[in-house]
């Protein structure tokens, strides 16, 4: 027989190497998958993992690691600071949409006009947009009590017929020739996320993303407040006693979070989509979650695992164009990935022991 | 706008078949959570058993096997969760999230080759005489056997909850699992069967989509009915007749801006299309007050060690 024994105290090394004992196992299991599409699984997964660092046109594929990396790392970090405290906001997808409508609605009032403080000015309206969005559950939560995990979710469809009824009418491009879609705002030089650097994919979105991964790690590790979050996602009961004020911790994580998320979005829309359109949303919101739960809802984890995420969207579709693997194929290994990191958690907090009863 | 076009019978006989699949999925739930268990996966088994439906039935021809089929593919899929939460005492909040991410990818894989098929017609209820009654005929004789089943599958969980022994057990285990084990009830097992009988529910509310609401497959083709269906379960607060009455409202709002989107009101489409999500919000802080009726150890984690 096969028994859990409860750890006195999480186990440090399981923490750190489940991560990456479920990438393995993820990448067997796809390769099965692979397999059962009629793939070679070999040579899918090093197609998805190897291709795009080290294979032969990886000097095309390396900033898109970047480009691709940074919304997720941006939007996953503020859902973890959520997660650690029982806060699921699970609407990010949403609150992107915002912060592109809202961001991409303000640089193109400005247009023709050229000037220096457009691109902040659409910064700031993009955290705006993705603030407010989310602070419609974070109210609801706080004054009324309602679930937060189905009224930030419920938005994200709200936020979809927004961005609809935006690219077909309000931000509709007048020169556009009847066309759904806005301006292209990377035509436009004031409100371009043009990259700091040509051709390295760094754009200033990314370079926001590296700093949120520092504020939440000195949030986290040196601030009340990050001892608050964790605190009350640990010991509820504790946090409670300590006096710690829960109204004050949603309003401020999920207006995070969705800061964060509006940020992604906005930066997405004034740079590599370039134009706000009926389906400019990819689903990032939704993949960040994964993101989240990968990097252990630890900062520097986040970083690497949103990197990670990006290499096999990356590498998914160079799999799709090369290969024909269909695209479906990697959303559902992306969520196998989730569920090998959840089971194999359990190691971390759990021994297993074997007892000597059926030996008997 | 022509608001006359609005026909009130064939609004009430629609509004029923736009209930069934959130009605067949929200009962699912109302066991699992009764069982005190969190399954946030709903999304994902609906649409892996509209997959799972459709697919079966176009190469069966038989609409009928298709339902089982679902019904079985959303059982499966919700055994995943039965490992994650049961086996491996994961996060029931994240296990059900990645149910559903997986969901949403796995059911577009498997329907590639089944967009824009048609399924098998499934046959409706033709009695000679009542069918053809003027107001009750399309209303209450002239459904699909599903939408039937879900009646009486409200009527038969209320009444197990009510008046059995299982239903006392299972409501045992989800007020406290600590208690219902130490009276040598097998929390575990009950839950697993809890999940395995939600995850069946969803599935057929997913294939009722596939197979007679739309009936078509195309990617993410449930859009939120799972979440509404979750949103249900508390608005009806775990009381089987009034998650029927908060499904048929549902139902009614959603046939409503249909019809008036073809009616041509003075709304954008968009507005009227996001009206059923709001208003599964509004009604979701209407009734948050009153938390007393959930079970009380819903989305705790049981082991025996504790």
């Amino acid at each position: 027989m096969i028994r859990l024994e409860k750890r006195p105290q999480p186990s440090r090394f399981w923490s750190a190497a489940t991560p990456v004992v479920a990438v393995l196992a993820t990448m067997v299991a796809g390769g099965i998958l692979f397999a059962s599409l009629g793939k070679d699984p070999v040579a899918a997964i090093l197609t998805i993992f190897w291709e795009p660092l080290f294979g032969e046109f990886s000097f095309f594929y390396r900033p898109q690691l970047l480009i691709k990396g940074a919304p997720l790392i941006l939007i996953a970090i503020g859902l973890s600071l959520g997660f650690r405290a029982g806060i699921w906001n699970i609407g990010a997808e949403g609150q992107y949409i915002m912060g592109a409508v809202v961001g991409a609605g303000v640089g193109l009032a400005f247009y023709p006009l050229e000037a220096w403080y457009i691109f902040p000015l659409m910064i700031l309206a993009g955290a705006l947009g993705g603030w407010a969005w989310a602070m419609i559950p974070a109210l609801l939560k706080v004054r009324f009590g309602t679930n937060e995990i189905l009224v930030s979710l419920m938005l994200v469809y709200v936020a979809e017929q927004i961005l609809a009824s935006a690219a077909l009418g309000l931000l509709r491009n007048p020169e556009g020739f009847g066309f759904p879609g806005s301006r292209n705002l990377q035509q436009y030089a004031s409100a371009h996320n043009a990259e700091i650097i040509a051709g390295s994919g760094l754009h200033w979105g990314v370079l926001t993303a590296f700093i949120a991964v520092i504020f939440a790690y000195v949030l986290l590790n040196r601030h009340m407040l990050g001892y608050h979050i964790r605190l009350t996602g640990e010991a509820p009961r504790a946090a409670r006693f300590a006096g710690v004020n829960p109204a004050r911790l949603i309003l401020f994580c999920l207006g995070m979070s969705g800061a964060l998320a509006g940020l992604a979005g906005l930066f997405e829309v004034a740079g590599p989509a370039g134009q706000v359109t009926i389906d400019f949303n990819v689903g990032y919101g939704f993949t960040a979650i994964i993101v989240a739960f990968l990097g252990r809802l630890h900062p520097l984890g986040i970083l690497l695992a949103g990197f990670l995420m990006a290499l096999t969207y990356i590498g998914g579709e160079i799999a799709q164009s090369q290969l024909g693997l269909p695209a479906a194929a990697i959303q559902v290994f992306q969520g196998m990935l989730l569920f090998f990191l959840l089971a194999l958690d359990l190691l971390t907090n759990y021994r297993i022991r074997r007892t000597g009863r059926e030996a008997a | 706008m022509d608001l006359s076009s609005i026909n009130p019978v064939l609004l009430v006989a629609s509004l029923m078949v736009a209930a069934t699949p959130i009605l067949l999925a929200a009962i699912g739930e109302l066991i699992v959570e009764k069982a005190g268990v969190l399954n946030l996966g709903v999304e994902g088994m609906m649409i892996v058993g509209a997959i799972c439906g459709f697919a079966i039935s176009v190469e069966t021809g038989s609409p009928i096997v298709g339902f089982v089929g679902a019904a079985i593919g959303g059982a499966l899929l919700s055994y995943l969760f039965v490992i994650l939460t049961q086996y491996a005492l994961a996060n029931q909040v994240a296990s059900g999230l990645a149910l559903t991410l997986f969901g949403l990818g796995l059911s577009s894989l498997l329907g590639q080759g089944y967009v824009g098929v048609r399924p098998p017609p499934t046959p409706q209820l033709d009695l000679p005489v009542l069918s053809d009654l003027p107001v009750v005929g399309p209303i209450l004789f002239s459904h699909d056997p599903i939408l039937y089943f879900g009646i009486l599958l409200t009527a038969a969980v209320w009444a197990m909850l009510k008046f059995t022994r299982v239903g006392l057990i299972l409501r045992a285990v989800g007020e406290n699992h600590d208690a219902a084990h130490a009276l040598g009830y097998k929390v575990v097992r009950i839950r697993t069967l809890a999940i395995l009988f939600g995850g069946a529910c969803a599935g057929l509310g997913g294939a009722y989509i596939s197979l007679i609401r739309v009936p078509q497959w195309t990617e993410g083709m449930t859009a939120g009915a799972g979440w509404i269906a979750l949103a249900l379960v508390v608005f009806a607060s775990w009381k089987p007749w009034r998650a029927l009455l908060g499904a048929y409202l549902f139902g009614g709002i959603t046939v409503m801006q249909l019809n008036l989107q073809a009616a041509g009101v003075a709304i954008p489409v968009e507005y009227l299309a996001m009206s059923p999500y709001l208003i599964t919000i509004l009604v979701l802080v209407v009734l948050s007050a009153d938390k007393s009726s959930a079970p009380a150890s819903l989305g705790r984690i049981f082991h025996a060690s504790n």
